[in-house]
């Protein structure tokens, strides 16, 4: 019996581990084919001066409650290091420049847009997605409250109502959907005074980053943050400092949901494991039954007359 | 040997302190349901998963493995001598499960759109296979439990008034449901073990898609072997542990024989997960986290002690024999499991931009625990209304 018992598990493991290697090998990530011109926005760290009109266009874009953009002026707010939340879903962080005191570094922090997305392939009910364009959106309609695009996210991007019993959303940047649907600019991208922040196609956005960087090599790191980091972002940018000093996650090349989905699909590759497992039982029941040499057909009879034959 | 009700009052001083633990955990949900998750729990947009997914949810599921691995044992392998604990098993197993659904609707923050993942579906996500798994699952654990309720009222629907009409046809409901179920059993008996399996592994899926958030000793591709083989570990002690604790509180004779011999088929159980574990800690080089003292590593330190000292234990033969060491043992396996589980979904979670540490609130604790308590006075209720628990077997009936 105990080698009975020993042979169900090392089956198991063996199952693990076949599925596991099987997966590796048909890595297929959710890219529904994305749009040659999809969109790429640069930010460009050594123009901004951190005025945060950005934030101010942001959430009157989005409808949140946004004060004078006067007020916006006021610098006691880099004091501290602030992170997107369900108010605004973009911030301005100020960094020290040691090329320069004078004039510290501003970086925006928002949803990146991955180019593939570990929250879009993490989500139970598909209410992220990948659009064509490159944006990542999220649907009102279907979000069940997981959060587990959340607990995905590289990049910590999405935010939730703690403070909502009913309809409580996921909040991330959409690039101004509703904008763009009319032809206009995703709002900050509009209203920035310096034109710090580059939008247009991602292939030409980059190439304008490389450009830039090469012209004054002695401003910039030789590095597009964005360009390759778990598989590339929409938002890019580029610094006279190491993005690790700026806040930026280090980030490999390969796509977040990459290992995840493999496994995904190396356990469910067309429903061959589950069913093959379901045949192995099947058998190994039918099997042991007959060595037992019993010809009771009945597995859990309840019918009193019948209890004895259990035995 | 056959299944009893147990003869017992189910008004007894424990009991009403647990539906006092259970009541406080009710206010605490209350408030979730009203003011949203903020106002209970110590969740925040760093820390997006607590307790009740790393606890309630991603435990209780492990902790529930004993209805599989003992119906793989007593129907699959055929070992009609372990007859006596497919019950019980069942029984906690689909208690752990609804326990576990229940946890899921008052974590997720639009609880009453539950149901979108049967419509809506996104193959990509391992929490989609988990939810689906999990649900087909308990549908079947329900199934599985059906045979009990005939047994316990076939020829005795005795409704009175204006239903006593119905007696008869409900009677045929029951005669039907028992003739037919006993024919095609068999297929949900191996689709449970199949969603298990399933099931089990893509709960260590989950933390795989946080990548460089989970720390590294925990992080790792074979997560979801790690889960499966660890569920398959604590399966059998689950059962002991259960068995144990119902023949104390019903004061019935617990039967040595079986649950000895459940005890030596966990260590090669254990023996296994503890290779797999300790085998990828040395293929990805991360025990140069252990050698540094914080509390990842002492955490993971602890959860490794917690499932060497069962298997020392149940591999000698002194352990087998005594109910008290074999408690003791199965209690290990279940603390170093529950651990694990903490580890994997709260302790592991370090993310990149995370001012604060999170511990869960006195809310969501009250809550967890609420509902464990609760969990052992339905237990009670059910083992004193239906057949579940073997009792009073004699010298003769053994098995040999």
């Amino acid at each position: 019996m105990r080698n009975l018992n020993r042979r169900n598990f090392l089956k198991t493991a063996a199952i693990g581990i076949s599925a596991g290697a099987l997966g590796t090998s048909s890595i297929k990530a959710s890219d529904k084919s994305l749009s040659e011109d999809r969109i790429g926005i640069l930010v460009d760290t050594d123009v901004c001066v951190g005025c945060r009109h950005c934030e101010w266009a942001c959430r009157t874009a989005h409808e949140f409650p946004a004060c004078d953009l006067e007020e916006y002026s006021d610098i006691s707010v880099f004091e501290k290091y602030r992170r997107p939340d369900n108010t605004s879903l973009t911030v301005i962080n100020q960094f020290e420049n040691e090329k320069n005191p004078l004039l510290p570094i501003y970086v925006k922090v928002q949803c990146m847009h991955c180019e593939k997305p570990a929250c879009v392939s993490a989500c139970i009910v598909g209410a992220l997605t990948k659009l064509e364009d490159g944006s990542v959106v999220w649907d009102d309609s279907k979000c069940i409250g997981c959060r587990y695009c959340m607990v995905a996210c590289q990049f910590q991007i999405p935010t939730y109502d703690y403070d909502k019993a009913i309809d409580p959303h996921i909040w991330k940047c959409d690039l101004c959907r509703d904008r763009r649907i009319r032809d206009k600019l995703p709002a900050c991208v509009e209203i920035c005074p310096n034109e710090a922040l580059v939008f247009g196609k991602r292939s030409e956005v980059l190439s304008i980053a490389r450009k830039r960087i090469k012209r004054k090599p002695d401003v910039y790191v030789e590095h597009i943050y964005g360009e390759n980091e778990i598989g590339g972002t929409s938002w890019m940018y580029i610094a006279g400092k190491s993005f690790d000093k700026l806040k930026m996650p280090p980030l490999g090349k390969e796509t977040a949901p990459g290992i995840s989905e493999a496994i995904q699909h190396g356990i469910f590759s067309y429903f061959v494991p589950p069913v093959a497992l379901f045949a192995l039982l099947g058998t190994l029941m039918w099997v042991n039954k007959h060595k037992r040499g019993e010809s009771d057909t009945e597995i859990e009879s309840t019918d009193p007359d019948k209890e004895e034959s259990e035995f | 040997m056959k299944p009893e009700a147990v003869k017992r009052r189910f008004f007894t001083p424990g009991i009403i302190v647990l539906i006092i633990v259970a009541l406080n955990g009710l206010v605490f949900l209350a408030v979730r349901f009203f003011s949203g998750l903020g106002a209970v729990t110590n969740l925040d947009n760093n820390t997006p998963w607590g307790l009740w997914i790393g606890v309630d949810v991603a435990a209780g599921v492990a902790l529930a493995a004993g209805g599989f691995t003992s119906a793989a044992l007593v129907y699959i392998f055929h070992r009609e001598d372990f007859h006596d604990i497919a019950r019980p098993a069942l029984l906690t197993a689909l208690l752990g499960y609804t326990f576990v659904a229940f946890a899921v609707f008052v974590d997720i923050g639009r609880f009453y759109y539950i149901w979108h993942p049967l419509v809506m579906w996104n193959g990509n996500s391992a929490l989609f296979e988990v939810g689906i798994c999990v649900m087909i699952y308990m549908t079947v654990l329900y199934i599985e439990f059906i045979p009990v309720i005939t047994e316990r009222f076939i020829g005795r629907v005795k409704l009175r008034g204006i239903f006593a009409a119905i007696n008869k046809p409900l009677d045929s409901v029951l005669r039907f449901l028992d003739k037919g179920l006993s024919k095609v059993m068999f297929v949900f008996i191996i689709s449970g073990v199949v969603l298990s399996t399933l099931h089990q592994s893509s709960l260590g899926t989950l933390m795989v898609i946080a990548g460089g958030k989970m720390h590294p000793l925990w992080q790792t591709p074979i997560l979801p072997l790690l889960f499966l083989l660890s569920a398959i570990a604590v399966g059998l002690p689950m059962i002991i542990f259960e068995s144990l604790l119902a023949s104390r509180s019903f004061r019935i004779k617990p039967e040595m024989k079986i649950l000895s011999n459940l005890g030596s088929m966990a260590a090669p159980a254990i023996g296994i997960y503890l290779a797999f574990k300790i085998g990828d800690m040395f293929v990805r080089e991360t025990f140069k986290y252990i050698s540094i003292s914080d509390t990842a590593s002492r955490f993971f330190i602890a959860e490794l002690i917690l499932m060497i000292i069962p298997l020392i234990m149940f591999l000698r033969k002194k352990t087998l024999s005594s109910s008290s060491s074999l408690f003791a043992a199965s209690t290990f396996v279940i603390a170093a499991v529950l651990l694990n589980r903490i580890n994997c979904f709260i302790e592991a979670y370090t993310p990149f931009y995370d001012p604060t540490v999170y511990n869960p609130s006195f809310g969501e604790i009250s809550v967890t625990i609420g509902c464990m308590a609760l969990l052992v006075v339905i237990y009670k209720a059910i083992v004193i209304i239906f057949p579940v628990i073997s009792q009073g077997r004699t010298q003769q009936e053994n098995l040999p």
